[in-house]
């Protein structure tokens, strides 16, 4: 049944992605485009990864579609027509195809015992040996930040560099034309949608609080930092959209989400900075207590919380940013 | 019995790309797109139970939720693009500057 | 009774299932937006509803237990809004629902017509 359900979710990817590619219409590409991570999210559960698929969740049902929504507000909906040339791009891309494809031969056959990633002894030691050395039930997250904690540390800075890329090629939004600006002032939701807002008002106390318990709960189950940063950001977004951006902005000033970014990655560095002057490696958090699978344990949270703050605040950071563009109006709507 | 289920889901999943590939309007698609993340939600859940991993229950919460947050960016979206149109149009009606 | 609630919780998986279809088989069919919207909350309601409760069968008073139950609680509050919101948008976006062609109108029902 697992591999009927992998080959139709499969085969509903290529589909939606064709139609994805033919469509004239943005907006419906945005929405397809929705339906695409739903359809990721599934296989990554079909998959048994439970950790990726919450990502996936996370990440392509709020935050990927306001993106592109807000691309969208700030460029126009429909597509330049094609140029007509199709033969050299379709020889191209079936050359890439091909030689893809032959690449893949030389990869071992899914679910193969004899793989290497089986068969080395690395894997078979920390599968054995990471719930009692470090008392973390979740095998993941003691990998991702235990044993393979300067690659997540890469990563968080790789999710810094976005937050700081976008601050500093679209930059802080400036009051210019009004027009925009009053088309998604507060008075626009509040008093025309009032359900909505009333219930949204309901739901952003619950969301931050299964932020919280995701970031907790990282070491029983599947969640951790990135998850619960990203699902954080979505409760903020939510206040945002209904309540427009200067209020969300009072709420969450862009002056202090640029320190958060920075403070998140500086928690996750401190961690191993302390180690070494506790006389460890740089992030061996056996040092931190004296009880070796305590001390991983407390670095393990501590990480998690780092990476948790810098996720949370550059996400926010690039829808305020993204949204903050769409004040200052386009150029077509401001020669009309 | 949950291989029956899911398989149903996976059909109502199916029915609801045909609509979403198909809607003349824009809020077909919406509709089509809100109802395959809630029939995802669900299969995910059932998916669940079957390869004997119920944690995956939280991966149904977080959609629940952040496909909420989804659906009301996209409505917003939507009347934004019709605020702005209405205004594009009274000022091509050379309309002045405050009834804007 | 181990085999009772099994047999309960396949019934109502099955039920739940076949709501999913019958939504799907409806936003395939009905003629216009406002209608499809109908037959589109009847996943989240009902068949979240049918399937959950036989997951919950199986789960037992547990956390997982719970947590579906704060599911079903989330998708219906999050469904309803949802489709509240979307409604109003297509209404304000000026798209009109679907007559039948051939259908009385109101005004010529108004005037005393005969059944």
């Amino acid at each position: 049944m697992v591999q009927f359900l992998d080959v139709i979710l499969l085969t509903f990817l290529a589909v939606v992605a064709f139609a994805a590619v033919r469509m004239r219409d943005l907006f419906g590409i945005a929405m397809l485009l929705g339906v695409f991570s739903f359809l990721s999210a599934s296989l990554f559960v079909v998959l048994d990864a439970a950790d990726v698929a919450m990502t996936e969740a996370a990440v392509g049902a709020g935050v990927s579609t306001i993106l592109v929504l807000s691309t969208l507000a700030a460029t126009g909906k429909t597509v330049r027509p094609r140029s007509g040339r199709w033969k050299l791009p379709l020889f191209v891309t079936v050359m890439v195809g091909a030689a893809l494809a032959y690449g893949t031969l030389d990869m071992p056959r899914y679910g193969d015992p004899s793989a290497p990633i089986q068969v080395h002894p690395i894997a078979k030691h920390y599968i054995e040996v990471s719930p009692q050395e470090s008392g973390i039930p979740n095998m993941v997250t003691t990998l991702l930040a235990f044993y393979r904690g300067f690659d997540t540390l890469g990563e968080t800075g790789v999710v810094f560099t976005a937050g700081i890329g976008v601050l500093a090629l679209i930059g802080r939004r400036r009051r210019q034309d009004g027009t925009a600006a009053e088309a998604l002032g507060p008075d626009v939701v509040a008093e025309r949608h009032i359900i909505v807002r009333v219930v949204g008002k309901m739901m952003i106390p619950l969301v931050l609080l299964f932020a919280c318990y995701v970031q907790a709960h990282g070491d029983y189950g599947p969640g951790g930092g990135f998850q619960a940063g990203v699902i954080f950001a979505s409760g903020l977004m939510i206040y945002m959209l209904l309540f427009g951006i200067d209020a969300a902005e009072r709420l969450v000033p862009p002056s202090v989400l640029q320190r958060l970014i920075a403070l998140g990655l500086l928690i996750y560095g401190g961690i191993g900075v302390v180690n070494i002057l506790q006389g460890g490696h740089f992030l061996d958090y056996r040092t931190l207590s004296s009880d070796a699978a305590h001390g991983i344990h407390y670095g393990v949270l501590g990480i998690e919380l780092g990476v948790g703050i810098t996720v949370t605040a550059v996400i926010t950071t690039i829808i305020f940013t993204f949204t903050g563009y769409l004040r200052r109006g386009s150029a077509t709507q401001q020669e009309a | 019995m949950y291989d029956f289920a899911a398989f149903l889901l996976l059909v109502a999943m199916a029915l609801s790309i045909v609509r979403a590939l198909q809607g003349p309007t824009v809020f077909d698609r919406i509709l089509a797109a809100n109802m395959f993340g809630s029939a995802t939600v669900l299969m995910i859940t059932t998916v669940g139970f079957m390869i004997e991993r119920t944690d995956l229950v939280d991966i149904g919460l977080i959609y629940a939720l952040v496909s909420f947050t989804g659906t009301i960016a996209v409505l917003r979206y939507v009347e934004y693009e019709r605020v702005m149109a209405e205004k594009q149009a009274k000022r091509a009606a050379g309309a002045p500057k405050e009834q804007l | 009774m181990d085999m009772a609630l099994d047999v309960l919780s396949w019934i109502l998986l099955a039920l739940g299932g076949a709501v999913a279809v019958l939504s799907g088989v409806g936003l395939l069919r009905f003629p216009d937006v406002y209608s499809r919207m109908h037959a589109a909350s009847m996943l989240e309601s009902l068949g979240a509803f049918c399937v959950l409760l036989g997951l919950f069968l199986q789960a037992g008073f547990t956390v997982v237990g719970a947590k579906l139950a704060i599911l079903y609680v989330f998708l219906l509050l999050t469904a309803a809004t949802a489709g509240h919101a979307l409604a109003k948008s297509t209404y304000e976006a000026g798209v009109k629902p679907y007559e039948r062609p051939g259908r009385r109108t109101d005004s010529q029902l108004g005037e005393g017509s005969n059944g």
